[in-house]
């Protein structure tokens, strides 16, 4: 008889906190109708603001509550800052997209409100429990924000498709979960750990792995990394603009958290069974969408390519399985967020007589027509192609780096190769922008709050290499963590 | 000393400030400096020659180190003795009078600046070849030659082909200077140095010694004397490296009668006397060079006969001509060959220039069947053109006479196979130069007028500025014979040590005793060539055509110049060619770049577009392939993970 512990509360309270606050956001919502929109996404980004100060606030080493299902140490730190960090700046920017194109309803900040919250339960989860619970209050969110233009069939087809191959993902987790729980005994992660440290080296049962495999493709559907990854570009073509720079800015981060969480803590012990998978998903990651990225003509497609592609980049880190390919993983995502969501800025930008336009030759003369930002997404698209002194370039470095070190060449010169092959596609943008005739002008003013994050998202992808401690730092000591 | 090189780098100077701030200084001025630092250089370069040369006042400055690395060392010094001191005396005055005479004749030029930076550089680099102490900074005046020589021939480059010809030129040189490299290296292999003292000093014990290379012994001093000769004959043009000098006829004629004067034909010529210390002990290098040269003189006048171009037939008497210079150093008489070589440097600057005049005269017409009766209309060119063609020809008591009766004698003299092969060319050759240097003033000057009506009106005499330097080249084709006729004296005349004679090659001492027929023999030869011209274009002009008609194939063979070109053509242009365009075409274009860049882009394109084509935008493909995915993943577990 195991007697009733009250659960550490505290140790969930940005997460008990953003519950709260969506909860009261929805009933402001609900009896001031529409109108609140602009406030409450202002209100929702404060929200964020507030978790943001209480996760840094809450740093420290390794505790564990709610009966083991929650977990927090430097590692759910720094992820969270990310995702937070990601999702208020997209909501942010988005601002002035959903007020002119007739998306301005209340529930679009709440949605989004509990997005955030279901990624943060991801990161912070210990148990398979926990981490399904997190990913379908996210993905359900998800799949409402993506067809929240109604009206609009490309919006709708991206939702639905979006929904059900999550479902799909839901019942492969769901599967391989159960599969887990019958071999080990346990869903916690360290009752996993525990059950497969006692099966001992080589009289590990199949069915372990089959669980194991099916939980990391549920993982890398939310990821979105190759063969898993299908969805992306019509999703990321179809949903409205700010919801695909929400896409690819925070679930993304916090999927990969998960990832990272379950392969180094519960299956830690199996690193070198699974580090195949990752370096298959990799390498096809890297490789598919250096080439496919080469035949869009849309920028949002492109970008949903070029994500899976960085994508690639960061789990060449996970397959060494080492704290220095770790730390590499999260400098990625880190840097991978900032030039994201700049790209994202500009893409907000993007508007011609009042309509928003996507195709990536609308970009051509932009230097001309709009220098400012045809500067920064200049910058952005060198970073991506990892050309120093960009901060792409020393997000490569650090995963490349520490590939090597670990002895896989091989992956190491896929990657290098597939990135030249993707340096083609984001410098013919820097070449449309600066070499081709203008065609029309952007219209002006393009909005503050986009303008706010495209300069501080340049300013940060740019001199990152002049000041790079608080990452570099960050990263070590949240990779630390998962390694004790 | 001073004076001596201050004349070399006053046309340097020259060349900078017209080269660099022409268009500042503008078109007037910028040549004004050039031809002011010519005529300085000229005026220490005549000081020059008395003092040293008459004087006997040889002497060695040293400037600086220039390289100096382990054993092998080479400074910038002057070595001004007697054979300089004439040498500087011939490049400084006809490149003064050549640059004078440029203001003229380029007056209506639109380059002048360039033009006279290129003059002056190009009387640098003969300078500085001319008064080098060893062999790499006479190799610098060497390359630098050739340099200059490729801008001026193609100083008007919009013409294709003065692009052409000046890049034969510098081609056809390279071809030379590749072996005279060679030979330096060689010298410095063996000798252990390329200052002249040292190896001049050096050679004596190295005759007849062997040095192993590849898998053969080869004979020290032979074969770097041969290799340098190689060098001498791409820059002076000598039979087989001869291709490239009538084609520089591309450049301004001012151009012309420079290299066939004054700087870079000479410099083989030189080359060859100034390394005498070391030819003398190389007899076969010596039996080479008599053979090549008197191989030239005979078929370069061959050619002469049937040429229409004016300049083209003064050309090709050049080549005969420093044949004749060659073959005199090759039987060991090489003050015979730079006493030739100074005549010459009259005489032919005078028949350039005036054939520049008769061009100017004639609105730019070159070709002689279009020519004719102006004799009347340019009275004092005609005069000059008589002059020089008196000289050339070797009319008793003008220049040539005198240098080439003495080639000839020493040719006699030195009693060898060889020396009796190059005399009985030599003579046949004088005949020639006389019938073609006759065909020359008649065909231009006399008869009926064959321009066109419009031309005519326009013949007129040269401008003063181009008229005076023909005068002054005019008397020294008449008087340099006689004033200088020292330089072949007794006891190696002028040189004192700057060239070494072997007492058994004295063939230039026992020219002065040879029999009275060989000295009367090229006079004869001349006069009978001259009476022949007049015969065949003056009393019976219809004569010409038919005998051209009877010996056809002769005719022929002389017109096209011994097919060389042709020859040339199919043996190294087009083969080259072929490869060039070969490895262009197949090896750059075809395997690098198409396997390379373009293969990897277009394999990159074609792989791009079958990736976009799987995302199909069906939902149930979208799920087959995540299934694919897992059973895939899945599969390989199963097989690699059991034992």
């Amino acid at each position: 008889m195991t007697a009733f512990i009250t659960p550490n509360y505290l140790l969930a309270l940005p997460e008990i906190m953003l519950a709260g606050l969506a909860c009261v956001f929805l009933l402001v919502g609900v009896f001031t109708g529409n109108r609140s929109t602009v406030p409450l996404t202002f209100a929702s980004v404060g929200a964020m603001a507030i978790a943001l100060g209480l996760v840094l606030a809450m740093d420290g080493a390794r505790e564990t509550s709610f009966g083991g299902m929650f977990v927090t140490d430097t590692f759910t730190t720094f992820m969270k800052c990310l995702v937070l960090i990601g999702a208020g700046a997209t909501l942010v920017m988005g601002l002035g997209y959903v007020k002119r194109e007739q998306m301005s309803r209340f529930e679009f900040p709440i949605l989004i409100l509990f997005a955030t919250l279901g990624m943060l339960l991801m990161i912070s989860a210990n148990d398979l429990m926990a981490l399904y619970v997190g990913i379908e209050l996210q993905s359900l969110s998800l799949y409402i924000v993506a067809a929240f233009r109604r009206d609009a069939v490309r919006s709708t087809e991206a939702g639905l498709k979006y929904f059900v191959l999550g479902a799909l993902s839901s019942g492969l987790l769901l599967y391989g979960s159960s599969m887990v729980y019958g071999f080990t005994g346990g869903t916690g992660f360290d009752a996993i750990a525990a059950g497969i440290k006692a099966y001992g080296p080589g009289n590990l049962p199949l069915g372990v792995l089959i669980g194991l495999v099916f939980i990391a493709a549920a993982l890398a559907f939310k990821v979105s990394a190759v063969p898993f990854h299908m969805w992306t570009p019509d999703v990321y073509e179809g949903a409205p603009t700010p919801v695909t720079a929400f896409f690819s800015a925070a679930p993304k981060i916090a999927a990969l958290a998960l990832l990272l969480r379950v392969l180094l803590g519960p299956f830690g012990e199996l690193a070198s069974s699974w580090n195949q998978i990752i370096l298959f998903i990799s390498i096809a990651s890297m490789a598919f969408a250096a080439f496919a990225a080469i035949g869009q003509r849309n920028i949002k497609r492109l970008l949903a390519y070029s994500s899976i592609g960085h994508v690639g980049y960061a789990l060449v880190g996970l397959a060494t399985a080492t704290p220095e390919g770790v730390r590499g993983v999260l400098i990625y995502m880190a840097l991978y967020m900032v030039m994201t969501v700049g790209t994202f800025g500009a893409v907000l930008a993007m508007r011609q007589k009042g309509q928003m336009v996507e195709e990536i030759a609308d970009l051509a003369g932009l230097s001309k027509t709009n220098p400012a930002i045809a500067a920064v997404l200049g910058i952005f698209m060198f970073s991506m192609a990892g050309i120093p002194p960009f901060a792409g370039f020393f997000g490569k470095l650090y995963v490349f780096m520490a590939a090597v070190n670990s002895g896989l060449y091989g992956l190491a010169i896929a990657g290098v190769l597939s990135s030249a092959v993707g340096a083609y596609y984001y410098l013919r943008i820097v070449k449309l922008m600066y070499f081709d005739e203008p065609t029309e002008a952007f219209d002006r003013p393009v909005g503050r709050e986009v303008m706010a994050v495209l300069v501080l998202s340049g300013i940060i992808t740019a001199l990152f290499f002049a000041y790079p401690a608080p990452i570099l730092s960050g990263a070590q000591a949240a990779a630390a963590a998962l390694f004790p | 000393m001073g004076l001596a090189i201050a004349a070399v780098f006053l046309p340097l100077i020259g060349a900078a400030i017209a080269g660099l701030f022409g268009r500042v200084l503008g078109q007037r001025v910028a040549p004004l400096v050039t031809v002011a630092a010519m005529g300085t250089s000229a005026a220490l370069g005549i000081i020059t020659f008395i003092d040293v040369t008459f004087g006997g006042n040889p002497g060695k400055a040293f400037l600086f180190d220039w390289i100096s690395s382990g054993t092998f060392q080479a400074a910038w010094a002057f070595r001004i003795d007697e054979l300089t001191g004439v040498m500087m005396f011939v490049v400084t005055v006809v490149s003064f009078l050549v640059h004078v005479y440029s203001l003229g004749y380029m007056a209506h030029d639109e380059h002048k600046p360039r033009f006279f930076a290129y003059l002056s550089l190009f009387t640098f680099f003969m300078l500085a070849l001319i008064t080098a102490d060893n062999l790499l900074q006479l190799y610098f005046g060497w390359e630098g030659v050739g340099l200059a020589s490729y801008l001026l021939i193609g100083f008007w480059y919009k013409r294709p082909s003065a692009n052409a010809a000046a890049i034969k030129a510098f081609v056809v040189n390279r071809v030379g200077d590749f072996g005279f490299g060679l030979g330096i290296l060689a010298i410095y292999l063996s000798f252990g140095s390329i200052e002249y003292d040292v190896i001049f000093a050096k050679a004596p014990e190295l005759a007849g010694q062997t040095f192993h290379f590849l898998s053969g012994e080869f004979d020290i001093l032979e074969v770097s004397c041969i290799l340098l000769f190689i060098g001498a004959m791409g820059k002076s043009a000598q039979f087989l490296l001869h291709t490239w000098l009538p084609d520089a006829m591309e450049g301004p004629t001012p151009v012309s009668a420079l290299i066939h004067a004054a700087t870079m034909v000479t410099a083989g010529v030189f080359m060859v006397a100034r390394c005498s210390p070391l030819f003398e002990y190389a007899p076969t290098a010596l039996s080479v060079v008599t053979f090549f040269g008197a191989t030239t003189a005979i078929f370069a006048a061959t050619i002469a006969l049937t040429q229409n171009d004016i300049k083209r037939v003064i050309a090709y008497s050049t080549c005969s001509q420093l044949g004749y210079m060659f073959f005199a150093c090759g039987v060991s008489a090489y003050q015979a060959g730079i006493f030739h070589l100074t005549t010459h440097a009259f005489f032919k600057a005078l028949l350039f220039l005036g054939a520049g005049s008769v061009i100017h005269a004639m609105s730019n017409e070159q070709d002689m069947r279009r020519m004719g009766g102006i004799w009347k209309l340019i009275p004092l060119t005609y005069i000059l053109m008589w002059i020089g063609n008196l000289a050339l020809a070797g009319v008793p008591f003008f220049s040539g006479f005198f240098s080439k009766d003495i080639i000839l004698e020493s040719a006699f003299a030195a009693h060898t196979g060889l020396g009796e092969y190059a005399f009985w060319l030599g003579i046949i050759a004088a005949a020639l130069t006389a019938f073609y240097s006759w065909r020359l003033l008649i065909m231009t000057f006399h008869g009926k007028p064959r321009a066109d009506h419009h031309t005519m009106e326009h013949v007129h005499e040269s401008p003063w500025v181009m008229t005076v330097p023909l005068i002054v080249l005019a008397i020294g084709a008449i008087v340099t014979g006689y004033l200088l006729l020292p330089m072949v004296g007794e006891h190696g005349g002028v040189f004192g040590a700057s060239i070494l004679v072997l007492e058994h090659h004295n063939a230039l001492e026992a020219a002065h005793h040879s029999p009275f027929w060989v000295k009367a023999l090229p006079t004869i030869m001349a006069v009978l060539g001259i009476g022949a011209a007049y015969f065949l274009y003056m009393a019976r002009p219809d004569l010409p055509a038919k005998l051209a008609k009877a010996l056809r194939p002769l005719y022929l063979f002389s017109f096209n110049k011994w097919y060389f070109d042709e020859l040339y053509d199919f043996l190294f242009v087009r083969p080259a060619k072929y490869l060039g365009v070969g490895l262009w075409k197949r090896g750059d274009g075809g395997l690098i770049d198409g396997v390379g860049p373009d293969g990897i882009a277009g394999a990159a394109w074609t792989i791009a577009q079958r990736a976009v084509r799987l995302q199909t935008g069906y939902l149930y493909h979208y799920a087959f392939a995540m299934l694919v995915g897992v059973a895939a993943i899945v599969t390989w577990y199963l097989f690699a993970s059991s034992p």
